[in-house]
C-alpha cells in the first residue's frame, strides 16, 4: 500500500476527531462477537489492563466545540465545568450506548462525583472510580494501588467473564511501552521541528491514540513522523512554548491553531497526559502489577492532579519541559472552574517568576468560539518574547 | 434582620466560650498548632501530642459571619488567585494577606504542623499546597480513599492506618516532641464516644412534631464542638449533655425550634436540606425560613464532620487507629452519590419531611457537582417535591436575597398544592 501523506493521515485523524458517535470503536467491537469496550477519562487509567482482557479502552474527552448540549445543562450548574455536561450528553443521546464500562480516574471532585451520576443513570454498566494513592511510598501508597489494580483487574474478569493472566498484562505492557516510546518520539519531534509538526496535528494524532487500539495508533505515529520529516514546510519567526493545565476538558481545536497562527509554536504540553503518564518502559516481565504500581509511584509525570510531598520539587516537571524544549515562555490555559488547574497555578507562576520565565495566563470551555482575543494575548505574548529575549 | 436581639440558650453560651477559648489556646504562643480540615479531623490524635487544633474553614466562617470575607476573598484574587475557585481558600489567603488575626484580635501563629487531611475534597489538597507555600511549615497529607461504591473497603481502610503510623504520627511526635502514647489515644476516643451518643439523640430529636431544634442553620451550632477542636474532650461530653437536657425540655413543653429570633411561633414545613449553609448572609437566610414556619429536620451538612446517625458509627477506643480510619472514610462527601442520595431520601422518610432543598454552592464541586441528578433521584424515590437555590459558602457577591426569597416561596407553595393533593400531610399533623 502507498504511504500517505501529511494531510491524509491528518485528515484520517480528523474524522476520527469529529465524530461524536465513536463509529470506529463501535466497528472494532462489532468486529468479533464478544468485544468489549470500557471508556475513561482523564488524567490516567493503566489502560494495560483493560487491553489485556481483550478490550478497547476508549478515551472520553467530553464533547468538544461541535456537540450541541442540550440535555447536560439539565445535570449540572453553570459554574461547574463543562467536560462531565458534555459527557452525560454524550451518554444520554446514545452515543455511549456501546461502552460496556466506564472509568472515572481521580481527577477531581467533579469527574469523581461523575462516576456516581453514571451509577445512578447507568444502572446496567460497570463503573468504576479509579482511585491513585497521593502517597508515594512503596511501602504504603504503593501497597494501597496494588490491592487497587487488582480490585481493577477482577472487575474486568467478572466482565470478560474470564482471568486476566500476568502474561497478558505484561504482553500489553510491551503495548503500551511501544506506544509511549512513540507518541515520545513525536514529541520529540515537534520539539525539534516544530514547524514541520505543528500542534494542531500532532493534537489530532494523540486524540487518535484515545480511540484506535495502540498497536494502530502506534503504526499511525510511525507513518506521520515518516511523512512529516519528509516534507517540507516554512519555518516561522515563532516563539517556543510551553502549554499547561489542558490536561482534562479539551479546549477547541481552533485555540491550538490560533495560537500557533499568531506566532507561539508549542513544543511541549499536558494534553492526553496518559499517553505520556509513565515516564520510563514498564518492565514487561515479573508481576505486572507491582510493576504497574511502581511505575506510577516512582517514575510518573506530575501534574496538579497529584500531591507534591516536597515544595521544592513542586513545579519541577513544568521548568524541567521548559529546559529540555529550549521553550521561551508559558501558556497556562485552564478550562473555566477547573480546581486543578486554577488551583496549582499560583505556586506554578511564582517557580516562573523565580527564575523570570515569561508567561501568560488564559481560560476557556471546550466550546469557547471567540478566537480573536486569544490570538491578540497570544499574539502579544509572542511579539514581547522576541522583542525582549533577543536583545 | 441583623439588628434584631439574638436570643441564646444555655449551651450556646457555652460553645461561645468553648471556641473563644480554642481561639486564645491557638494565639497564645505556649502551645504547637496545627492547622487540619473539618471533614474527619484527627482532634484526638493531636490532643495526644498537646497540638492545638486550628480548622482554616472555622475561620473562614468566622470571617464570613463577621462580613470579612468579601475583602479577603479579593485581595487573593487580586493576588492572582482565580474566580472560579473555592472561596474558603481565598478567604483563608486573604485573611493572611491582611494580617492573620483570629477572631480574637490576636494574630495566628505560623502553624508548627499542617495536617493535610485529604478527606472528601480535592480542593483541600491545594489548599495545604498554597499555605505551605505562605507558611514554609512542615506538612503531613492523610490521603483518605473515596468510597466510590457505597461502602469503605478493608484496603482503604488499611491505607489509612499504614499512613497514620508510617507519616502522621511519626510527624506529629517529632513537632512536639511527645511519643505517641495508644493508650491516652484510646481514652480520647472513649471521651468522644460517649459525646455522640448524647450529639445523635439530638439529631434524631427532630423526628418530634413539632421539632424542638432547626437541624441546618441551628445544627451548624449544635454540631461544632463533635467536628471542631473538642471531640474527646470533657468539655464536649457536658456541653452534649447540657444540650440534651435543653432539647428535652423543650420537647416536653411542645416549643417548635428555637431561632435567634426567639421559637418559632408555628411549624409548618419540615425539611431536609442539601448541601452547606450560605455564612455571609446566614441570619437573613435563615430568618427566609423560620418567617415562613419552616424548620429543617435533617441536613447533609450536620454530617459534613463526619457520619453518626447512617450506619451507627461511634469511635472505637478498642481499635484506635482503625476507628480513625472509618471516621474519615465516612465523612458526608466523601461518600458516594447514590449513597448520598440514600441518605438524605432515607431522612425524608424517618423525619417525615416534606421535601427537599438544595442550596448548592457556586465554588463547592465536592457537594454540587451531581446535585440536580440527585435531586431528580430523590424526588423520584421519596415522592416529594424538591427544590434548587444556589449561594456561596463565604461570597457575599453571591447571595442574592430576592431570589433565594422568591425560589422559596415558590417552594412552599409547591408544598401546598403537593398537600391539597394528598401527596404530604401538614407538618405537625
Amino acid at each position: 500500500m502507498e504511504a500517505r501523506t501529511v494531510k491524509e493521515i491528518v485528515a484520517f485523524c480528523q474524522g476520527l476527531f469529529d465524530d461524536l458517535d465513536f463509529t470506529r470503536a463501535r466497528e472494532w467491537k462489532a468486529a468479533v462477537p464478544g468485544r468489549k469496550v470500557i471508556g475513561y477519562m482523564p488524567v490516567y487509567v493503566p489502560r494495560e489492563i483493560i487491553h489485556a482482557a481483550g478490550m478497547l479502552p476508549l478515551g472520553i474527552l467530553g464533547g468538544g466545540a461541535d456537540l450541541e448540549v442540550i440535555h447536560g445543562d439539565a445535570y449540572y450548574q453553570s459554574y461547574i465545568c463543562r467536560i462531565p455536561r458534555s459527557t452525560v450528553e454524550l451518554a444520554v443521546t446514545g452515543r455511549l450506548d456501546f461502552v460496556d464500562g466506564m472509568i472515572f480516574p481521580s481527577i477531581c471532585d467533579v469527574i469523581r462525583n461523575l462516576s456516581g451520576i453514571w451509577q445512578i443513570l447507568f444502572k446496567d454498566k460497570y463503573v468504576r472510580y479509579f482511585d491513585a494513592p497521593q502517597n508515594f511510598r512503596e511501602d504504603v501508597g504503593g501497597v494501597f494501588y496494588s490491592n487497587e489494580l487488582r480490585e481493577f483487574r477482577e472487575g474486568l474478569e467478572k466482565l470478560a467473564g474470564r482471568r486476566i493472566t500476568d502474561s497478558e498484562i505484561n504482553a500489553s505492557i510491551e503495548v503500551y511501552n511501544e506506544n509511549r516510546l512513540w507518541v515520545n518520539r513525536v514529541y520529540d519531534f515537534r520539539a525539534d521541528f516544530p514547524w514541520k509538526a505543528p500542534s494542531a496535528e500532532v493534537y489530532l494524532l494523540m486524540r487518535a491514540g484515545m480511540v484506535l487500539p495502540p498497536e494502530e495508533h502506534t503504526l499511525l505515529m510511525r507513518e506521520y513522523l515518516a511523512a512529516a520529516g519528509a516534507q517540507d514546510r516554512p519555518m516561522r519567526d515563532n516563539c517556543r512554548v510551553v502549554l499547561t493545565g489542558v490536561f482534562c476538558e479539551q479546549p477547541p481545536l481552533n485555540l491550538i491553531k490560533s495560537l500557533e497562527i499568531s506566532g507561539c509554536y508549542i513544543v511541549d504540553d499536558d494534553f492526553l497526559l496518559i499517553s505520556r503518564w509513565l515516564l520510563e518502559d514498564v518492565p514487561a516481565d515479573g508481576d505486572p502489577i507491582e510493576n504497574l504500581s511502581r511505575a506510577f509511584l516512582l517514575n510518573s509525570a506530575q501534574t496538579a492532579a497529584k500531591y507534591e510531598a516536597d515544595m521544592e520539587v513542586k513545579g519541577r516537571y513544568l521548568i524541567d519541559a521548559i529546559r529540555k524544549r529550549s521553550a521561551d515562555g508559558v501558556i497556562f490555559a485552564a478550562p473555566s472552574f477547573c480546581d486543578p488547574a486554577l488551583l496549582d497555578q499560583p505556586m506554578m507562576i511564582s517557580r516562573l517568576d523565580a527564575l523570570k520565565i515569561p508567561y501568560i495566563t488564559m481560560q476557556y470551555a471546550e466550546n469557547s468560539g471567540q478566537m480573536q482575543p486569544i490570538r491578540e494575548q497570544s499574539g502579544t505574548f509572542a511579539d514581547s518574547i522576541k522583542l525582549w529575549s533577543s536583545s | 434582620m441583623s439588628g434584631r436581639e439574638v436570643v441564646k440558650s444555655n449551651s450556646q453560651l457555652v460553645q461561645k466560650e468553648m471556641i473563644s477559648r480554642n481561639y486564645d489556646k491557638i494565639t497564645d504562643g505556649n502551645h504547637k498548632v496545627s492547622s487540619t480540615f473539618v471533614p474527619g479531623n484527627l482532634n484526638e490524635l493531636l490532643m495526644c501530642f498537646d497540638i492545638a487544633n486550628n480548622l482554616p474553614e472555622i475561620n473562614a466562617i468566622q470571617n464570613a459571619m463577621r462580613k470579612k470575607s468579601g475583602d479577603m476573598i479579593t485581595e487573593a484574587e487580586r493576588a492572582g488567585h482565580s474566580e472560579d475557585v473555592c472561596t474558603y481558600v481565598k478567604a483563608d489567603i486573604g485573611m493572611m494577606a491582611k494580617g492573620n488575626i483570629a477572631p480574637n484580635g490576636k494574630p495566628f501563629p505560623v502553624p508548627d504542623i499542617l495536617l493535610l487531611s485529604y478527606t472528601g475534597c480535592f480542593t483541600f489538597m491545594k489548599w495545604f499546597e498554597l499555605l505551605r507555600e505562605q507558611y514554609q511549615c512542615p506538612t503531613v497529607m492523610l490521603h483518605v480513599p473515596y468510597a466510590a461504591d457505597g461502602t469503605p473497603t478493608k484496603n482503604m481502610r488499611e491505607y489509612i492506618v499504614r499512613q497514620l503510623k508510617e507519616d502522621v504520627i511519626p510527624a506529629l511526635e517529632k513537632v512536639s516532641g511527645i511519643r505517641f502514647d495508644i493508650d491516652r489515644l484510646r481514652e480520647y476516643l472513649r471521651k468522644s464516644a460517649a459525646a455522640e451518643d448524647d450529639m445523635v439523640w439530638m439529631l434524631e430529636s427532630t423526628k418530634h412534631k413539632p421539632s424542638p431544634i432547626d437541624c441546618y442553620f441551628g445544627g451548624v451550632y449544635y454540631m461544632g464542638p463533635i467536628f471542631t477542636a473538642f471531640r474527646g474532650t470533657d468539655e464536649a461530653i457536658e456541653y452534649y449533655r447540657l444540650l440534651r437536657l435543653e432539647i428535652q425540655e423543650r420537647i416536653d413543653k411542645g416549643l417548635c425550634a428555637q431561632t435567634p429570633e426567639g421559637d418559632m411561633p408555628e411549624e409548618k414545613y419540615r425539611l431536609v436540606v442539601e448541601g452547606p449553609p450560605n455564612w455571609t448572609s446566614f441570619r437573613d437566610f435563615w430568618h427566609m425560613f423560620h418567617e415562613s414556619g419552616a424548620v429543617v429536620v435533617a441536613s447533609s451538612y450536620t454530617k459534613v464532620g463526619g457520619i453518626y446517625d447512617y450506619e451507627g458509627f461511634r469511635h472505637d477506643p478498642d481499635h484506635p487507629l482503625e476507628t480513625m480510619a472509618d471516621y474519615c472514610l465516612g465523612v458526608y462527601t466523601n461518600r458516594s452519590l447514590p449513597t448520598r442520595v440514600d441518605m438524605l431520601a432515607r431522612n425524608i422518610r424517618e423525619y417525615e419531611a416534606d421535601g427537599l432543598l438544595i442550596n448548592s454552592i457556586k465554588s463547592c464541586n465536592s457537594f454540587s457537582a451531581g446535585q440536580l441528578v440527585m435531586m431528580r433521584e430523590i424526588e423520584r424515590i421519596t415522592g416529594k417535591p424538591a427544590a434548587f437555590i444556589e449561594t456561596d459558602l463565604v461570597d457575599p457577591r453571591y447571595f442574592s436575597a430576592a431570589n433565594v426569597k422568591n425560589r422559596l416561596e415558590s417552594y412552599f407553595q409547591m408544598i401546598d398544592q403537593k398537600r391539597r393533593l394528598g401527596g404530604s400531610a401538614a407538618a405537625g399533623m
